[in-house]
């Protein structure tokens, strides 16, 4: 670890914490209905949106219709992208002459991204048509992405509205959401990462002649205006490949830097947005600081972890960390930050092979995913998320003194509490249940890239990003074979959908709850011992979780690499 | 709930063509007549013929030009389709090696190019990045350190004075952005240019 690797981590605290307030500001008035700077522009495309899809923005919408219009809504881009990809040989757009993509890709690839996991099982550059990468995948990163942010607005309006039976209306909060948040800030963000040096065209793949005389075919597409979607949306399906990693999706260091930035910016304002609409900024910053304090933490270890090395490079007089699979313009210290980052929130961008980690390096990736991704977490989502573990939280408080427990003027009672148990305990299943199938059943276990532990710790972290709807991955893993592409789409599936109802069912309840005052006895929700609380129940409830499981991967593989074993 | 019918097909199809469609048309033109350069992917043309890209690592073997990172990615195995064959900067398929910590493969070929070093240049110590495969496999720099100790190895093939490759080596060394971000580095490929045009002097 240096000074300046510390001072690069610190900056990129301080730009994310500066943002809180603008954003949380800007997105506040979105939400609310309220007039912005842009509005003399995008109202009148908003208007004619909602007069052909045939919808009354003063019409608000019970929970379950909101759950459901999103469900639909899903269905539609669902069928879009599968059928895009089936057919991209007959479509245009497709210069470097891409074929039809497998029914079982297609499918995985489909749910993939509408669940904004983004796993890539598809090969980027070697696989899909330009038409797909925009109008598939481009266009699911904004939706998957809006709706997380309108689910929790849906959850937020439930702890601020006082006996009502309506928590807003899906269509005007996506349509809000694609056009006043994240189309103006994509537009700025893509020119940039083009003067950065991301390619954005429409043109064929180059052959260069290199100096020594070989031939080089470089991939080449609109690159940039799916990146910057693909990061402010936390997506991270990658255009390439390599994703994040790949020079042209990623350039520069100060590429890089602000690539991490959009990853945070948007799900750590919802922490203020939250805060300005219970009426009180202080609630959003408490949840902001248990976020932060568990990303520093992990940023800690993994930075450690990757600066060490690996003892087999020690051995061999290598100094200066652990550099497979991590790109010089970037070197330890900014790939250890945006591992940690990309699965603290739900991106799944990588600029760096996580397989290629170090053991304890790489567990804290695993780890921020199996917390639930709830360190900033995914747009909306991860807030979400938050608020479910906040519950609890609330919930043990008020168990310890004996009292109804109540959260910024809300009582929690039983079916808040069993709804958000619901919604954190169908995680593991997925993620632990499947890792169980995968590495038994010998058609799974020959996906494996690494023998001994590390090769289980590939099967794990490709079920709990796929759960976590994170799409990063232990990249050796071959997961392009029919049973990944169906049993990984099924985690994507329920990990987000079955935590989307129970969150809705929240919504719905508290919405119709009287507002109460504070009072003498209310556990205050602003100050350390809450912020210490909620931060004991995540590990709690997570370590009890997945400890066994890492233990057998990552904790164990620490051990052998000590002891010098080599798989 | 039959209602939510007719907007989950409109509110999609519209706000599909307007993200998927009109917003990337929209910025490949913009970006075309702004930053031509970068839209294209930044070439390198030299008499007419592209010859690479700034940002894109490509192969060098020969001991006149300085060699980038080994490189781990593939290509579809001619004679078997289902197989792959290492093809070193594949810039249409990157990728990294994927092997852990642990891996006796990745010890094996480190511990390999480490001893082939050492005997290229045994009084400096080997710099980790030359050993190691990047992620993307299209890593198109060194570290400063990397390129500093191929200097003996190409002024010998170039007849050149190390010092004279030394300069060029520090001519192409970029800084940390701002004095902060990111890490000091050499482009592999602008710095062999360099040299194929001190020779041409």
């Amino acid at each position: 670890m240096t000074v300046i690797g510390w001072i690069q981590i610190i900056l990129f605290c301080a730009i994310v914490v500066a943002l809180v307030k603008p954003l949380g500001w800007y997105m506040t008035r979105v939400f609310n209905g309220e007039r912005t700077f842009l509005s003399p522009v995008l109202r009148p495309v908003e208007r004619g949106i909602y007069w052909v899809g045939g919808v009354d923005e003063r019409r608000e919408q019970h929970w379950l219709t909101y759950t459901v219009a999103m469900l639909l809504f899903h269905v539609g881009g669902f069928t879009l992208i599968y059928g895009l990809m089936r057919l991209q040989a007959v479509l245009p757009f497709n210069p470097a002459g891409q074929t039809a993509v497998a029914e079982d890709l297609s499918f995985n690839t489909a749910i993939s991204f509408i669940t904004n996991t983004n796993w890539q099982n598809y090969g980027g550059e070697s696989t899909l048509s330009y038409l797909v990468q925009m109008l598939g995948l481009t266009h699911q990163n904004f939706l998957s992405a809006a709706t997380g942010i309108a689910l929790a607005m849906a959850l937020i309006r439930g702890f601020t509205r006082s006996s009502m039976r309506t928590v807003g209306n899906f269509w005007v909060d996506v349509t809000r959401c694609t056009l006043y948040v994240l189309l103006p800030i994509c537009i700025v963000y893509a020119l940039f990462l083009v003067w950065q040096g991301m390619p954005q065209t429409l043109g064929a793949y180059v052959d260069a002649t290199t100096l020594e005389g070989g031939k080089q075919t470089i991939a080449l597409g609109p690159v940039a205006s799916q990146v910057a979607i693909k990061m402010l949306g936390t997506n991270g399906g990658g255009f390439f490949n390599a994703n994040a990693a790949h020079p042209f999706e990623n350039p520069t260091a100060l590429s890089n830097l602000v690539q991490m930035i959009s990853i945070f910016a948007l799900g750590a304002a919802m922490t203020n947005v939250f805060g300005r609409m219970v009426g009180n900024e202080r609630q959003g910053w408490a949840i902001f600081a248990v976020m932060g304090i568990l990303f520093v933490a992990g940023v800690t270890v993994t930075y450690w972890a990757e600066a060490n090395g690996t003892s087999a490079l020690q051995a061999l007089g290598l100094t200066g960390g652990n550099m497979e699979g991590k790109e010089v313009r970037f070197g330890i210290v900014a790939s250890s930050l945006f591992a940690v980052v990309t699965t603290a929130a739900s991106c799944g961008a990588v600029n760096a092979m996580h397989d290629s980690f170090t053991a304890l390096g790489g567990m804290i990736p695993l780890i921020n995913m199996q917390l639930g991704e709830v360190i900033i977490g995914g747009v909306g989502a991860g807030f979400y998320g938050m608020l479910l573990f906040v519950v609890l939280a609330i919930f043990v408080a008020g168990l310890m003194v004996g009292r109804t427990p109540e959260y910024v003027g809300k009582k929690i009672e039983a079916r808040e509490v069993k709804m958000a148990m619901l919604a954190i305990l169908v995680l593991p299943l997925m993620y632990l249940g499947w890792t169980a199938v995968g590495v038994v059943l010998p058609s799974a276990v020959a996906s494996m890239a690494n023998a001994g532990p590390h090769g289980f710790t590939e099967v794990l972290y490709a079920y709990t990003s796929a759960t976590g709807n994170n799409g990063s991955a232990f990249a050796g893993l071959t997961g392009n074979t029919l049973f990944y592409n169906l049993t990984l789409a099924s985690a994507m599936f329920v990990g987000r959908f079955f935590m989307i109802v129970p969150a809705m069912a929240i919504a719905g309840s508290l919405v119709e709850k009287k507002s109460i005052p504070a009072s003498a006895g209310t556990f205050p929700t602003t100050g350390g011992l809450f912020v210490g609380l909620v931060i004991g129940v995540i590990l709690i409830i997570g370590g009890l979780t997945f400890f066994p499981a890492l233990a057998l991967g990552p904790i164990v593989e620490h051990l052998a690499m000590n002891a010098n074993t080599l798989f | 709930m039959l209602k939510e019918i007719r907007p989950a097909i409109l509110v999609l199809v519209l706000l599909t063509a307007i993200t998927g469609l009109a917003y990337p048309l929209a910025m490949t033109a913009i970006a075309g007549v702004i930053f031509p350069k970068q839209a294209q992917g930044s070439l390198i043309e030299k008499d007419g013929k592209v010859i690479g890209s700034a940002l894109i690592g490509q192969e060098f073997k020969e001991d006149k030009y300085f060699h980038g990172r080994p490189s781990a990615t593939v290509a579809p195995d001619p004679n078997d389709a289902s197989k792959t064959v290492p093809a070193p900067y594949n810039a249409a398929n990157s990728g990294g090696s994927n092997l852990g910590p642990t891996s006796k493969a990745l010890n094996d070929r480190v511990k390999e190019d480490v001893e082939k070093l050492k005997a290229e240049n045994p009084t400096a110590s080997v710099p980790v990045d030359l050993v190691t495969t990047s992620a993307s496999g299209l890593d198109p720099d060194i570290s400063p350190d990397a390129a500093l100790f191929q200097v003996p190895r190409v002024a010998k093939a170039r007849s050149m004075s190390e010092d004279a490759v030394r300069e060029l080596v520090t001519q192409n060394t970029q800084g940390r952005f701002a004095g902060i971000i990111g890490e000091p580095r050499v482009n592999v490929l602008a710095l062999n240019l360099a040299l194929d045009a001190a020779k041409a002097k």
